[in-house]
């Protein structure tokens, strides 16, 4: 049973994902945030890690109970910002998943790292600038800074852990960042460059630049008498999106190479678009026409109609823009926008920023896994111009065999992938 | 500088040792290299260097670092150089 050619296809290789790792404000792991998504719970709290008295926004999604020491040496944990810890751990988590721990890659040259983050580590720099004011250069500055910091060292370290001498890249694409890593996994494994790929975003932003960053642009949600309330994609009430962290990573494999090393295979991966709005750095364009160009390249490089497309998990941030993608969503899918089912898991997780992408990614995959769709929860007022089946409040046992993930990005950047259900 | 002094100077850089490469205090000992003994890369040397320079208000400059192989290299390089520490 292939599926449909490429347009303009180099390969027939298929690609299917057979791990999956996540760190979330609803846990660790796959399984307890599955069974939170589906109990329709949020993970937003008050924020703990700084002082917020002086920021308009005083909650966040951060993630709970997290001992790196269960992935990293205690000496290795200050030399790393805790976006890379955290990418450390979601790619154990998915390498175990995915059985790779058990028996090694057979080519270590064809298996490969894509883990991005959209701004990278922010905690350390600011650590360190207090530090530097305070000491000077020299005792100021750990020689550990940089490699703490950059964007890459995530894709790094996940590939000294696991030995991945192939591909490793880290895009960086804002709040795309973990669809397109994902996406061009994808693409390299189609390619013929890797067999194996662990793929995704990781993100680690509640601080005091993070949060006053998106505060200073008056893109967060002030609701803090109610954070579990705040993030309410679709809504009338909507007032901003709610800043989370965590990662969504992914192992990526070549159909033939996971057939025959027996492994479990959640789902294929089946199209990816990408595009610019080419518009405003933080705006989309009316209509949501650059959206409406990477839905749609994804379905045509998926070899599908939209007709096929059963579940969107939106990219929903709970801002102006869920108007923009509801009306995008409406222009790709026309008729079938009425059967389509639609939600925003931001609105239980928050937005993760660059593991997004990745988070959203593996939600996508565990609805067409289980026939169920995560709701949208605290949608009890619906924006008029939102009239989509958002999944309202509670999951929905619903079997389909296409889901698309969106993602969009400040710069206008945007990504769409697109996942196939699969007895394999 | 009294014994004590002497003494204090030798426990408190295997303390510092010990945190900085997270290895137990039974293990270190004065012929120990930081290298290949207690597993330091060149970052982490520059961070014990550091270490070493706040715990006892001195500089070490970069050419001495290069002669500093050991855990006893270390102290002997503060006793000889720390007189006003502790």
């Amino acid at each position: 049973m292939l599926a449909p050619p490429r347009e303009a296809a180099v390969s027939t290789r298929r690609v299917v994902i057979t791990g999956m790792g996540v760190l979330s404000p609803l846990g660790i792991g796959v399984d307890e945030n599955w069974r939170r998504l589906c109990a329709g719970d949020s993970g937003i709290g008050p924020i703990t890690r700084f002082d917020v008295t002086d920021y308009p926004t005083k909650i966040a999604g951060e993630v709970r109970g997290f001992e790196p020491t269960k992935w990293i040496a205690k000496k290795e944990i200050r030399q790393m910002d805790l976006f890379i810890q955290y990418g450390i751990a979601g790619a154990a988590l998915a390498f175990a998943d995915a059985g790779l721990d058990q028996a090694p890659v057979a080519d270590p040259e064809r298996f490969g790292v894509f883990v991005g983050a959209g701004l990278g580590g922010l905690a350390t720099l600011e650590s360190t600038i207090a530090a530097l004011t305070e000491k000077g250069p020299r005792h100021g500055i750990s020689p550990y800074f940089v490699p703490a910091i950059i964007v890459n060292l995530a894709a790094g370290q996940i590939s000294i852990r696991h030995g991945a001498k192939g591909p490793n890249l880290s895009h960086v694409s804002a709040c795309s960042t973990g669809a397109h890593s994902i996406g061009e996994a994808f693409r390299t494994i189609v390619h013929g460059t890797a067999d194996v790929m662990i793929a995704g975003g990781t993100e680690s932003t509640v601080t005091p630049l993070g949060i006053g960053g998106f505060c200073s642009s008056r893109a967060l949600s002030t609701r803090n008498d109610e954070p579990t309330r705040a993030s309410r994609p679709f809504s009338a009430s909507r007032d901003g999106f709610v800043l989370s962290e965590g990662c969504g990573i992914l192992v990526l494999e070549e159909l033939g190479h996971a057939r025959a090393r027996g492994a479990k295979i959640h789902a294929e991966i089946v199209g990816y678009g990408l595009s610019a709005d080419a518009y405003h750095i933080t705006l989309p364009p009316p209509g949501g026409e650059g959206a409406q160009r990477c839905m749609k390249m994804a379905l045509r490089d998926a070899g599908i109609a939209p007709e096929q497309v059963g579940y969107i998990n939106a990219h929903g941030t709970s801002t102006v823009a869920d108007l923009t993608e509801t009306q995008a969503i409406r222009a790709v899918f026309g008729g079938h926008s009425e059967r389509l089912a639609v939600s925003s898991t931001k609105s239980m997780h928050g937005h993760l920023l660059g593991a997004a992408g990745g988070l959203e990614a593996a939600i996508s995959v565990l609805a067409l896994k289980h026939g169920i769709l995560p709701p949208t929860i605290n949608l009890d007022d619906p924006d008029p111009g939102c009239d989509l089946d958002y999944v309202p409040h509670v999951a929905r046992a619903t079997q389909v065999e296409y889901a698309m993930s969106n993602s969009f990005g400040f710069g206008g950047t945007n990504a769409a992938l697109i996942f196939r259900r699969g007895e394999f | 500088m009294t014994t004590t002094k002497t003494n204090d100077i030798e426990a408190k850089v295997i303390a510092i040792v010990c945190e900085q490469l997270d290895v137990r205090a039974e293990d270190v000992s004065p012929g120990k290299t930081f290298t290949e003994d207690l597993g330091a890369d060149s970052l982490a040397i520059v961070e014990l260097v550091l270490a070493f320079e706040e715990a006892f208000s001195l500089k070490i400059p970069d050419n001495e670092v290069d002669n500093i192989k050991t855990v006893g290299n270390a102290i002997d390089y503060i006793k000889k150089n720390a007189s006003g520490a502790n």
